[in-house]
């Protein structure tokens, strides 16, 4: 679990830790320029949605990047990871090149590493409050491409260690939905020795990283592994079932369920409701990367189909807007065109998905929203009009707030059109279960820091509870209602503590 | 993994399946369809839940061959499993006591028009149902039908059974010689709509059940939007059943049609291997 800040500065000054800091000195260390990432050539990579992009750095260039880390007496780095990930810990046994104790130091506070490192916006988290950048203005210490690495090198050497499971205590608990705040819930209490079942309502485990975020970024082998893990631990998998359709908690409840975590995620697609949405070949990004991601349109073989464009017009500016916009690439548009109606200095996608998309020969049309679609043959898309922004006054979120520029419109030409704008909470657990208390937003309300709703035996957490936010925020918040749920389960059955 | 346990050929090209789905069975409520997937390439295609049986723990499918998946799921034989079923979807229909309920179904749309008859029947209704079919091989279910209906009434295209013509001049004689509350319509989209045309001149409210096209049936991706009293709503969620006068059918034709090439290019891989 998580540790104390005394803790950490405790281990700091462990003997082995201690030898190392006096090993090379300051200036050395930050002589070092940052790790550059080896990439796929963007024409090469392009040819498929499956070949990733970001190759594996090697021993010697993490270690390298390792050394660079100055194992700081008050590691900020921490503060910037959302579940405060022992930064200094993992990295420095990756300078001595204890590759596996590194991955261990990892999976203390995070289920999913080889994700994390993979997804996380580290120049938003924990890169953007290093010491590098905060007090030197220069490049942070890689600290995503090194926790991939641990991640990476623990599962292909093959001797990922299954964790220890408590003495089973019989109590069944149940979680609906198997994205990464549902994993990494599962993860912890089949530790701590309940029987758990996790049920998903799609054909296949693993959420967002499966459906959602492409293998150019994340490989299924890498979700599959964890899933794998975790099966090996104990937990079962139920696909196909949606709870509250297929049996409702009340059902579970009889079958003997004691308690629910809900992290069914926010997979509810917003459309921005202008004349001629609904002609065919404008998608939700939802449906877009599910069916290339989940269904392999991209393959001959699939029997799902996925329509094609030579002119492919994303609407978007994050995450999901890249991913799709790289997808539309990768499915043989010949333009490829982003359109956001903000800066590209506000996008929110994450940056190196941003730098990427632009060596692949993505168009950025910026300060630019889509007003109309325009119906070719068929009533399939043909053209989108398109208004010209300008940024006025701050808004809420503190950003510049775009304005339509009156009689700026022009049409540019399009067959595909993707729209994503954003998503709104599952709505079938908040609209299903009586007595739970649900925000006008829709989401589901949680006692904070212990993720438990209005009903004592339903916790809750991840996209469902916040709304859209990252993977390590879904995740953990599942190892929060873990610990809590334990406590509040173990109050109310009086199963007897057993250490882990 | 759903094991079909038996098959019955309705005609050449329409199949019933009795697949294991014991949970399903239990919660079901008619309207209620399923979506199922055969083989690790396959589709996700929704299948409308004919009936249950809840002490076997199963429900029967009425499956129509159209292209590479409603093929390769009525390959299937007993004792052959289903890759992916998952179920019940959609809203169940709204079923109270209105008084006479007219019930139009067209070519495959009688599957799930069956257990709303049925159910219309059970909550006291006169039900007068109408078959429709272009000729006589494709008019299924017949029997069970009239084990829920007050009359049936059987429509061919060529008059080769019951009578011939368009449904539409089957539901003008019956609304002509007795008042109709309700009426309900499944079937091609084309026929839903000159159902619809046909109530709304006689101001009788009217469900039509939509056949979008899904992917995950969950109300994830909006592949099934249609737009309904100038409001866009997700059949899988929503529906499938709406306000037949307030759909707009074109554009649902149109988005129906939205993959034809892909899926001609699909059989066509299907048929060669
Ligand atoms: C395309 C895309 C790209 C993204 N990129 C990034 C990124 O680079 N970095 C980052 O940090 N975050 C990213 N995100 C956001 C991140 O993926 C989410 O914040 C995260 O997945 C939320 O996790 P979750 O476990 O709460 O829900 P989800 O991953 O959404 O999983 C919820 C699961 O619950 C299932 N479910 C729902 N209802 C039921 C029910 N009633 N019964 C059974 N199952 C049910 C759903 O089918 C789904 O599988 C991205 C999101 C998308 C869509
Ligand atoms: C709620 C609902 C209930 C249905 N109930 C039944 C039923 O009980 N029996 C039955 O035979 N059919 C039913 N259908 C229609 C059935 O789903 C389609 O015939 C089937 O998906 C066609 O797939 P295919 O690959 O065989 O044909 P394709 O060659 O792919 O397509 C033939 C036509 O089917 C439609 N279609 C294609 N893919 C899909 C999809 N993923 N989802 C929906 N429609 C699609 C399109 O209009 C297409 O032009 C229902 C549809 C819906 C939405
Ligand atoms: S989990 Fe994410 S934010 Fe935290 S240290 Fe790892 S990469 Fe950074
Ligand atoms: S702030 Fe940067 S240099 Fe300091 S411990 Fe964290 S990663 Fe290392
Ligand atoms: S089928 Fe995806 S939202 Fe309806």
């Amino acid at each position: 679990m998580e540790r104390s800040d005394e803790q950490i500065k405790k281990e700091r000054k462990q003997p082995w830790r201690v030898e190392l800091q006096k090993k090379n000195k300051a200036k050395d260390r930050m002589a070092i320029q940052r790790v550059v990432m080896p990439e796929v050539e963007p024409e090469e990579r392009i040819k498929s949605q499956r070949i990733e992009v970001n190759s594996q750095l090697t021993k010697e260039q993490v270690m390298q990047e390792a050394t660079r880390c100055m194992d700081c007496v008050n590691p900020t780095c921490m503060e910037g990871c959302p579940v405060s990930i022992n930064i200094p810990g993992f990295i420095k046994r990756i300078e001595r090149g204890e590759f596996q104790e590194a991955a261990s130091v990892l999976k203390e506070t995070s289920a999913l590493p080889a994700v994390c490192g993979r997804v996380c916006p580290q120049e938003k988290q924990c890169e953007a409050k290093c010491f590098y950048v905060e007090k030197l203005n220069r490049p942070a210490v890689a600290i995503g491409y090194l926790e991939r690495f641990a991640a990476d090198y623990e599962r292909e050497s093959g001797t990922i260690s299954v964790p220890v499971v408590a003495e089973a205590n019989g109590v069944k608990v149940a979680v609906v939905g198997s994205g990464p705040s549902g994993l990494s819930f599962a993860g912890d209490m089949i530790k701590l020795g309940y029987e758990v079942t996790v049920f998903e309502a799609l054909h296949e485990i693993g959420g967002v990283l499966k459906y959602g975020i492409p293998e150019f970024r994340l490989p299924n082998a890498v979700v599959d592994v964890e899933i794998e893990n975790l099966r090996m631990m104990g937990v079962k998998f139920v696909a196909n079932f949606i709870v509250g359709q297929t049996a409702s908690l009340d059902d579970l409840k009889e079958a003997g369920f004691k308690a629910f975590y809900v992290a069914s995620g926010a997979g509810l697609p917003r459309f921005m409701n202008i004349p001629g949405e609904n002609l065919n070949g404008i998608f939700s990004s939802n449906e877009y990367l599910t069916r290339v991601n989940l269904m392999g349109a991209d393959n001959v073989d699939s029997d799902t189909p996925v329509l094609r464009g030579k002119n492919v017009v994303v609407v978007g500016g994050g995450n999901t807007a890249m991913d799709s916009v790289r997808t539309a690439k990768r499915l043989g548009a010949e333009r490829a065109m982003i359109v956001y109606r903000r800066s590209k200095e506000e996008m929110p996608a994450r940056k190196e998905e941003v730098h990427h998309a632009l060596q692949e020969g993505v168009e950025f049309l910026t300060l630019s929203n889509p007003v109309e679609y325009i119906a070719g043959e068929n009533g399939r898309v043909s053209q989108v009009k398109i208004q010209k922004m300008e940024l006025g006054e701050p808004d809420a979120s503190g950003r510049r707030r775009p304005v339509p520029i009156e009689g700026s419109e022009y049409l540019i030409d399009a067959s595909v059109v993707v729209v994503a704008v954003g998503v709104s909470p599952n709505p079938l657990i908040p609209n299903t279960v009586k007595g739970l208390n649900v925000s006008k937003w829709g989401t589901i309300e949680v006692e904070q820091d212990k993720m438990q709703s209005s009903i004592p035996e339903l916790f809750a957490g991840g996209d469902i509870v916040r709304g859209g936010a990252t993977v390590i925020l879904a995740m953990g918040d599942g190892r929060k209602a873990a610990a809590n749920m334990d406590n509040y389960l173990k109050k109310k059955h009086q199963i007897q503590a057993r250490g882990v | 993994m759903n094991k079909i346990v038996e098959k019955e050929h309705f005609s050449e090209r329409v199949v019933k399946i009795v697949v294991e789905a014991p949970l399903i069975a239990k919660s079901r409520k008619p309207g209620n369809f399923v979506i199922v997937r055969v083989g690790e390439q396959g589709e996700r295609i929704p299948l409308t839940i004919a009936g249950a049986d809840i002490q076997k723990g199963t429900i029967s499918l009425v499956v129509q061959k159209m292209g590479v998946s409603t093929t390769k799921l009525c390959d299937l034989e007993v004792g052959d499993c289903i890759t992916d079923l998952v179920g019940p979807l959609g809203q169940p229909t709204e079923i109270h006591q209105v008084g006479t309920v007219l019930a139009c179904g067209g070519g495959v749309g009688v599957a799930p028009l069956l257990p709303i008859v049925e159910a219309y029947k059970k909550a006291g209704n006169r039900v007068v149902t109408i078959l429709a079919a272009r000729s006589k091989e494709l008019v299924i279910l017949e029997d069970e039908v009239r084990k829920w209906s007050d009359e049936v009434i059987v429509m061919t295209d060529d008059g080769s059974y019951g009578k011939k013509g368009l449904i539409t001049e089957g539901m003008e004689e019956v609304i002509r010689r007795e008042k109709v509350d309700e009426c309900v319509t499944i079937g091609p989209a084309i026929m839903m709509k000159f159902c619809a045309l046909t109530t709304k001149k006689h101001a009788i409210p009217t469900v039509a059940s939509l056949n979008a096209i899904m992917v995950d049936g969950t109300g994830m991706c909006g592949a099934c939007r249609v737009t309904v009293g100038g409001k866009t709503r997700f059949t899988c969620v929503d529906g499938p059943e709406f306000d037949a006068h307030k759909i707009d059918f074109d554009e649902m034709m149109a988005r129906l049609a939205g993959y034809k090439p892909e899926e001609q290019e699909k059989m066509e891989h299907f048929l060669q291997q």
